[in-house]
């Protein structure tokens, strides 16, 4: 009876699943999807080499600081950095004066002591960085509708991260003859840029790295090109992204290396008391 | 198990003396992973992961207090916290990751330990309430992992939980009030968030008085082993402690290897990347997918694609997305064979190696992979033959199997012989552990 219930209640799930099956099946071979643009021409990130990668990865500091320059002086024009505080910028190698003198050049949300009222001040070691926009609404209204998002975390919240950064800033270009030719509807609306990096290949953020020199590295840098800062900026953000990056390495080194240690008595052990036990 | 030749717990010191009359807990110990519980001699490396289940348990529980000592339940901040606890806190990425890839320790761990259960026969009696009590504690994981999934309240978080919980919408007449009382709300939010901390920092204890449970459950037959061949003398088993102590202890060893590895050099390859991002209910993401640990039954839910007579495919998706973790409570009245292993069951085996594993493999896949074709259609494959497996394939072939010749016992199978098989029937049951 039991057995009876069950080959009954299988049947049940099998058929609807073949059903299933068949229909889609069916669909598949009378109407074949349309190819779609973003299919055919969205590219994977380039790959990105950084100092930080592997199990042993360092960060390259003086890159570090040039990907902060170029945060500071392009991206923070549009985008947060919501989840670093200026004190957290001594881990790229600048003094405590040195940071002062940074959060200093920030203006900061704060409140007048004498009337209450909101104003904004300089920024101090323990602030964190001020957000480009005051809400959404201005954002969207600044930015062709779009909000720029956060950059805190962007190393972690896209697949291949830091190579995508890096993809999507060196990316930009006209829109292939081609594309249009097979997909004349997909035009890139006016207002978005091309990138075959992204997503759906049409990108609200302009071009930001548009000029050799953009921003000026100090000397005993590399000549700060296009293809230089996005592979710097790219870098910086793997630090916002994971700043405890270096401290994990060395404490998986040591922690990896005594569990080896550990395992391995543990197996003499096992082997000892076995011994002369067939099993 | 008591059998007739388990040692007894003598107190050595005074003090364990009048501990023992008083609250026997060293007498506990010693009859539940001592010298006084007695374990077939010729375990395999399968039935290390009982132990490790239990250790990723307790790891859970112990990294799990620390999080929430930091985190906040408040759609508002609940993302920022846990970003701050991973930055400012001492270790807090430490516990964080160990955090979230012990939960997917737990599940490596529990589905080796599950298809060491269908491969040997573990569910089968006199171990059935053992297996029942085993996927309550399934059940019980899946609901925490899911909810502790929506803690952090990034764009994952939010589109799981408002899948997940949109299920229940499917059933019929009651679901859509069920699922506004079950989130408190008409989409995931506040209410949700709070409730689902509550109870994430519950279930945990829950799973724990189950396991102690299945445990006790376990140790009144005593443990099963690879031949299915009940033990029958003092030369088939070996005591816990030191024997399997041992055992457990390098195989803990070489868990924590490659657990190491996992937290600190490949810490975010099980997540996804938008759960770095923050929760936004206007902007769904391209693919919603669960955690990985979820896809294979993920890809159940989706390969119902048409409606079934009148049936609707999302109701029977919810049903057989259920279904096909509740069909294990069936498994030992399914499978009929008097033959425990796999081992020594041509048939079944064939099924289990080219039917059961390929079509896991094949859920496994196309759950975490996007809803649209070819994977729609080859997950609508393996899940039929998922469901054919365990209600048509099981009982049809535990009733015309012809299983190979068992050893007479345990040490036989070892030894090629057994000359001091006394033949003698184990005593009956014991009440205490």
């Amino acid at each position: 009876m039991a057995r009876i219930l069950s080959i009954l209640v299988g049947l049940f799930f099998t058929v609807a699943l073949a059903w299933s099956f068949g229909k889609g099946a069916y669909t598949q071979i009378t109407e074949p999807p349309a190819a779609t643009a973003e299919h055919e021409f969205h590219l994977h990130p380039k790959e990105l080499h950084l100092a930080s990668d592997g199990p042993f990865g360092k960060f390259d500091k003086q890159q570090l600081q040039r990907g902060f320059q170029v945060y500071k002086e392009v991206c923070s024009a549009c985008h947060s950095l919501s989840h670093v505080a200026f004190r957290d910028l001594e881990q790229l190698g600048y003094s405590e004066g040195q940071v002062k003198t940074i959060a200093a050049g920030f203006q900061v949300p704060g409140v007048d002591p004498t009337t209450g009222e909101a104003n904004t001040r300089p920024g101090t070691a323990t602030d964190y960085f001020p957000k480009p926009f005051a809400n959404d609404i201005a954002a969207r209204a600044a930015n062709n509708n779009a909000i720029p998002p956060d950059l805190s975390l962007m190393a972690k919240a896209r697949h291949d991260g830091a190579a995508y950064v890096y993809s999507l800033l060196t990316g930009f270009q006209a829109q292939p003859a081609e594309l249009l030719k097979e997909f004349p509807d997909s035009k890139t609306p006016a207002g978005l840029h091309y990138n075959p990096y992204f997503a759906n290949l049409n990108l609200a953020m302009a071009p930001p790295l548009t000029g050799d020199g953009q921003v000026e590295y100090g000397p005993g840098n590399p000549k700060p090109t296009v293809e230089q800062m996005s592979k710097d900026v790219s870098a910086f953000l793997v630090w916002t992204a994971e700043p405890k990056l270096e401290k994990r390495n060395q404490t998986g080194f040591a922690v990896v290396l005594f569990l080896i240690f550990a395992t391995v008595l543990g197996y003499m052990s096992y082997r000892n008391i076995w011994a002369g036990k067939k099993h | 198990m008591s059998f007739p030749w388990v040692k007894h717990y003598t107190p050595a010191h005074p003090f364990m003396k009048w501990m023992d009359d008083r609250l026997p807990i060293p007498r506990l110990v010693y009859n539940a992973v001592g010298g006084g519980y007695e374990v077939p001699r010729n375990l395999n490396y399968f039935w290390n992961f009982g132990f490790l289940a239990g250790l990723c348990l307790v790891l859970q529980i112990v990294t799990g207090i620390v999080m929430a000592m930091h985190y906040a339940a408040n759609t508002a901040v609940a993302f920022d916290t846990i970003e701050m606890t991973v930055r400012d806190v001492n270790w807090g990425w430490l516990m964080r990751y160990a955090h979230a890839n012990g939960a997917s320790a737990f599940f490596v761990v529990i589905y080796i330990h599950i298809f060491r259960g269908f491969y040997y026969g573990s569910y089968k009696a006199p171990r059935e309430m053992v297996w029942l009590l085993g996927v309550v504690i399934f059940l019980l994981m899946m609901a925490t992992a899911f909810m502790g999934y929506v803690l952090p309240w990034g764009q994952m978080s939010f589109w799981g939980a408002k899948v997940i919980t949109g299920l229940f919408g499917a059933i019929p007449f009651v679901g859509e009030p069920l699922q506004q009382w079950l989130l408190g709300g008409f989409a995931p939010d506040n209410a949700a968030l709070n409730r689902f901390f509550s109870l994430h920092y519950l279930l945990p204890f829950v799973i724990l008085g189950v396991v102690i449970l299945h445990i006790w459950a376990l140790h009144i037959p005593g443990s099963s082993n690879p031949t299915g061949v009940e033990v029958k003398s003092s030369s088939d088993t070996v005591p816990f402690y030191p024997f399997y102590v041992a055992k457990d202890g390098w195989a803990i060893g070489v868990f924590a290897i490659l657990f190491a590895i996992a937290v600190f050099y490949f810490p975010n390859a099980l997540g996804h990347p938008d759960n770095y991002i923050p929760a936004n209910p206007m902007s769904t993401p391209a693919h919603i997918v669960p955690e990985w640990y979820f896809w294979p039954f993920y890809a159940i839910l989706r390969a119902f694609t048409q409606d079934f007579f009148f049936i609707p495919a999302k109701l029977m998706g919810v049903l057989a997305m259920f279904g096909a973790i509740l069909v294990w409570f069936f498994l030992p009245w399914l499978d009929k064979s008097p033959v425990r292993s796999g081992g020594y069951r041509p048939l079944y085996r064939k099924f289990f190696f080219f039917g059961l594993i390929p079509a896991m493999a094949v859920l496994f896949y196309c759950g975490g992979a996007p809803a649209a074709e070819p994977y729609v259609m080859f997950s609508q494959l393996a899940a039929l033959y998922y469901f054919a497996h365990f209600l048509i394939i099981i009982p049809v072939v535990s009733a015309i199997e012809k299983p190979l010749p068992l050893p007479f016992s345990i040490t036989e199978a070892v030894l090629g012989k057994d000359d001091e098989a006394q033949l003698s029937v184990p005593a009956a049951p014991a009440s205490a552990v």
